[in-house]
């Protein structure tokens, strides 16, 4: 019994190995480098608890003293504190360790939001078309003509007037997964539903519904899983956006709290030390969400190229 | 000598670690307004045939080995500015969708005109009389009106006669028709056939008329080859091969046309599957579906050989020959 | 009771229209003519007035040339389109204006095949899904081990290997394809088939080996078949009887053999004509002036008018009804009425 799942499990290895996705993969050197650099970001950021040499959310580990201790590699540093210190005291190597782990959960827990939101509205737009359609889509264009940051802004400035800045601090991580989610689903809603559309006329949704199969069957069970390519490519790029949104919120002091800095939120503290010399405490997590949002875009593009349906069919 | 000669004719497709072989040694003759077919199902390389005819083969498609002589220049080495002094000019090509071969944001008089332009050294005005004069050959109604038609303003057929037109603008020597008619209808089919043949017979012209339709191909041409998986395995005058086919695969093909067949009785159906390029079996490429293999079948690839009237490439030729005439004499 | 219910019709269409609208929103009727706005609705007329009978166990073909409204007629017999106008009925049962719940008892009765392979199977689902699926929707009570048993039983009716069933459409070529979506239409046990041009998108060699499948499950399982094609070898082959259609109008509805040796209609004589024929003697092929004409704004009268070369006055003015012909066939023209054809 095990020998077969065995073998049956190594043909979908190989198969997955040999298909058109994974060649293309293996043939482009900027995509393997990008995943290589996203998982080594991802990884670090996920152990952090474990690799972090100490917890900047632990008040008792941070002295005072040791603030603003320059890099190893600049005169005057610490040993122990290898991209040195901010203005607290905090070893910015374990707090850049905790912030991108911040960064990257808001960031895809926003976009599943989003997806949700989007991918749903979108395929009941797409399928039942009609009025229902009219209405769903102006709706979404009106959530486009503000800006996501906007939206932002107002939202998170009325919470955290309105609750205080204590409780806001505490919760303010489901407040910008909310936001952020809520922003940005008409760029789902609007690509699901335009993939839809062009699904719905295809024969296997007539051979579905002429089996007598629900609308939310054939939406869930026969349109969605082919609908998937553009929902990939488009969740790329709504990842990096998710991230570039939550640090500009961060650093407009809107998002995550000193206390419990993200990416955004420590460039934003380091700010007002870069002209006092202490460039690093910006400088070196800004460098560090540049190459996150930058890898995720470049794999973005790479899927995009390879699903698009033109150009590997044609 | 024959206007167009192709010897040993090889096509290779470029794939991820190895190359695969789309057409196999592919030999044959035209003579001057001779009309030939090309018949196959899908998968059978006519439609590559064709493209290597005129050297269009885009990557990962590449001529391997062999020679494409026309009027005794070879093609298949020429570069793409020789090239573009033969195709439209001296030979044109008929695609099966007319609406992916016009350009649906100039008009048919734009497109004709540039063309003749390209190719002759014409004034706008000579170079629109001669479009007029052309689309009055192929029976288009107020031909001065059209030239300022775009083409999305036309109907299927008559969209196809301007391809035909346009095709003929520089009274070329061959003509090579790709399924021109599988887009249409019925009765436009059997319209724009007709007028094919006509203008073919009063031009002179040659013709390559590639077709999976065996009706169209007895009406249109005079000899016929017959295409399996990359190979010619059949050749000869049309009539031969239509009435008395030698190949077994040729036979098959001409029997499961619900013609042959009483209403209602099983169809004479020929089993599996055309082999994909990658998996081409070795020996006889019809070998696995073939009621008449036998053991060197599978491993000898047979080579065209003279039989009644026809080139067959057949190792059994004389064997099928035989049972075939004693089961009508029985 | 029984016997009262089959011996009507088991499918019958009663004066069905369907018109596509297509200028939809308020904006789009909006036009300019002569220089003044105007409100103007424009409609396609795919399907006008058709009324047609299939009996159990026969063979219906519908012939006729693209945009003759022959598929239009496929989806409204199948429910995927609801009429404008007229009546189905369904072993006496009325199915047009049914909902989808109280639909789906008929669903195990009638299924469809449609012409292209490469899109009537999911892709994102393997052969087992793809089989496995109607079975359980239609059989909520069936064991996962009768299930499986079923999807294999069918499978090997249509002469797919049960051991293939992990595959995925695309490992298929389009004659496999086009078996695995009729075992799909078989799984729910159908008595009642409408085939949508189901072997036009395949290879000669393939099309022989669909329609004798086809033949195949008609004896075994007792089928009744509508016929959707362009081909008329196919119709002469596998049809019992004809229905031919133009612009959206049967002109002709005859027993195969009748229509064949004698056509009467005009457009079935040029439509015979212009089949390419194998051997050499190539009858005369009728030359139809000009085009099928877009059926947005039909004609008044007959809408064969255009093309005929028997067309006359009243052939302008009057549309013609079908008549019973001495053979039993339904002609509507006014020229084989009048009997004004000289052949």
């Amino acid at each position: 019994m095990s020998m077969t799942t065995n073998a049956a499990e190594a043909s979908r290895w190989s198969r997955i190995w040999d298909s058109n996705m994974a060649y293309s993969f293996r043939r482009n050197p900027v995509a393997v480098v990008s995943l290589a650099i996203f998982a080594f970001i991802t990884v670090m950021s996920l152990l952090a608890p474990l690799i972090a040499p100490f917890d900047p959310y632990d008040p008792a580990q941070i002295d005072i003293m040791n603030s603003e201790y320059p890099p190893v590699w600049v005169d005057g540093s610490d040993p122990q504190f290898m991209f040195g210190t901010d203005d607290q005291g905090r070893d910015l190597w374990s707090t850049i360790l905790y912030g991108t782990r911040l960064s990257l959960l808001i960031g895809l827990c926003a976009v599943a939001l989003q997806a949700f939101l989007g991918i749903s509205i979108g395929l009941i737009a797409g399928y039942v078309g009609g009025r229902l359609d009219s209405l769903l889509m102006r709706m979404a264009d009106i959530q486009l003509s503000f800006s996501t940051l906007m939206v932002a802004i107002i939202f998170l400035a009325v919470t955290q007037a309105m609750f205080g800045s204590e409780t806001f601090n505490q919760y303010a991580v489901y407040f910008l997964i909310a936001v952020i989610g809520v922003a940005e689903w008409p760029q789902y809603a609007r690509t699901v539903r335009a993939t839809v559309l062009a699904e719905k006329k295809k024969e296997y949704v007539d051979s579905a519904r002429v089996l007598g199969f629900g609308p939310l069957r054939i939406m869930v069970r026969h349109i969605l899983p082919n609908s998937l390519s553009p929902i990939f490519v488009i969740s790329t790029v709504q990842v990096a956006n998710a991230i570039i949104s939550e640090a500009s919120l961060s650093f407009l002091g809107l998002g995550m709290p000193p206390s419990q800095p993200s990416l955004g939120s420590l460039i934003s503290s380091g700010f007002d030390y870069i002209f006092s010399g202490s460039w690093w405490i910006t400088a070196i997590p800004g460098v560090v969400l540049v190459v996150l949002v930058l890898v995720i875009n470049l794999l973005g593009d790479w899927m995009r190229d390879v699903l698009n349906p033109k150009l590997y069919k044609g | 000598m024959s206007l167009l000669s192709v010897r040993d004719l090889t096509v290779k497709f470029a794939m991820r670690d190895n190359t695969v072989t789309a057409l196999d040694n592919i030999s044959f003759d035209l003579a001057k307004g001779e009309r030939l077919g090309i018949v196959g199902e899908s998968g059978a390389g006519k439609s590559i045939t064709g493209f290597a005819l005129m050297n269009l083969l885009s990557r990962p498609g590449f001529i391997d080995n062999g020679k494409i002589l026309f009027e005794g220049e070879d093609i298949a080495n020429m570069s793409d500015a020789q090239m573009r002094g033969i195709r439209g000019n001296r030979m044109a090509m008929i695609f099966q969708d007319p609406m992916v071969t016009l350009n649906p944001v100039l008009t048919i008089g734009q497109q004709m005109v540039e063309t003749l332009m390209a190719h002759r050294k014409l004034s706008k005005a000579e170079a629109e009389q001669i479009a007029v004069v052309k689309l009055r050959e192929v029976y288009i109604p107020s031909p001065e009106e059209r030239l300022a038609q775009y083409p999305h303003e036309l109907s299927g057929g008559m969209r196809q006669r301007i391809i035909i037109a346009m095709a003929l603008l520089l009274d070329p020597e061959l003509i090579i028709a790709d399924e021109p008619t599988t887009a249409l209808d019925v009765t436009i089919q059997a319209d724009i056939m007709e007028l094919l043949l006509e203008l073919c017979q009063s031009n002179k012209v040659g013709l390559i008329l590639i077709t999976h339709d065996l009706g169209v191909v007895s009406q249109m041409t005079e000899r016929t080859l017959v295409m399996y998986a990359g190979k010619i395995i059949e050749a000869g005058r049309t009539r031969e091969i239509i009435n008395d086919p030698q190949h077994p695969y040729t036979q098959g093909l001409i029997n499961a046309l619900p013609q042959q067949t009483k209403p209602g009785m099983r169809l004479k159906q020929i089993p599996g599957n055309m082999p994909s390029l990658t998996a081409i079996p070795a020996g006889c490429p019809f070998s696995p579906r073939c009621e008449y293999v036998r053991d060197h079948c599978r491993t000898t690839r047979p080579e065209p050989v003279q039989y009644a009237h026809v080139e067959v490439a057949c190792h059994e030729v004389n064997r099928l020959h035989r049972e075939n005439s004693e089961e009508q004499s029985a | 009771m029984k016997d009262a219910m089959s011996d009507g019709p088991l499918l019958e269409l009663k004066q069905v229209e369907k018109r596509f609208d297509l200028d939809q929103g308020f904006l789009e009727t909006i036009k300019m003519r002569n220089g003044k706005v105007i409100r103007e609705k424009r409609s396609v007329h795919a399907v006008n007035n058709v009324s047609l009978k299939v009996d159990r166990g026969e063979a219906l073909c519908v012939v006729g040339e693209s945009g003759c409204g022959k598929s239009t007629v496929a989806r409204l017999i199948a429910g995927l389109l609801k009429p404008n106008a007229g009546e189905i009925h369904y072993d006496g049962t009325r199915i047009d204006n049914q909902s989808r719940r109280s639909m789906i008892p008929l669903r195990k009765k009638m299924q469809m095949i449609f012409q292209n392979p490469y899109a009537s199977l999911n892709s994102r689902m393997n052969i087992q899904q793809a089989l496995e699926e109607p079975v359980r929707y239609h059989n909520p009570g069936f064991s996962r081990g009768e299930v499986r048993d079923k999807v294999a039983e069918v499978m090997r009716s249509v002469g797919v290997d049960p051991s293939w069933s992990a595959r995925y459409p695309h490992e298929f070529s389009g004659g496999q394809r086009q078996r695995i979506a009729i075992a799909r239409a078989l799984t729910v046990d159908p008595e009642f088939i409408i085939a949508d041009e189901p072997i036009s998108a395949l290879d000669v060699s393939i099309q022989a080996q669909v329609l004798n499948l086809m033949l195949e499950a008609k004896d075994q399982r007792g089928l009744t078949y509508l016929f959707i094609t362009h081909d008329l070898s196919v119709v002469q082959h596998f049809g019992t009887r004809v229905a031919v259609l133009y612009l959206g109008s049967v002109c002709e509805l005859a027993d195969t053999a009748t229509l064949f040796e004698n056509p009467k209609h005009p457009y079935t004589r040029a439509l015979l004509s212009a089949v390419p024929q194998l051997k050499d003697d190539r009858p005369n092929h009728i030359r139809l002036r000009g085009e099928i004409p877009t059926p947005i704004n039909l004609p008044q009268g007959c809408p064969f008018q255009s093309r005929c070369a028997y067309a006359n006055d009243r052939c302008l003015a009057e549309q013609p009804r079908p008549v019973q012909q001495p053979d039993g066939s339904m002609v509507a023209c006014h020229a084989v009425e009048e009997d004004r054809m000289v052949d």
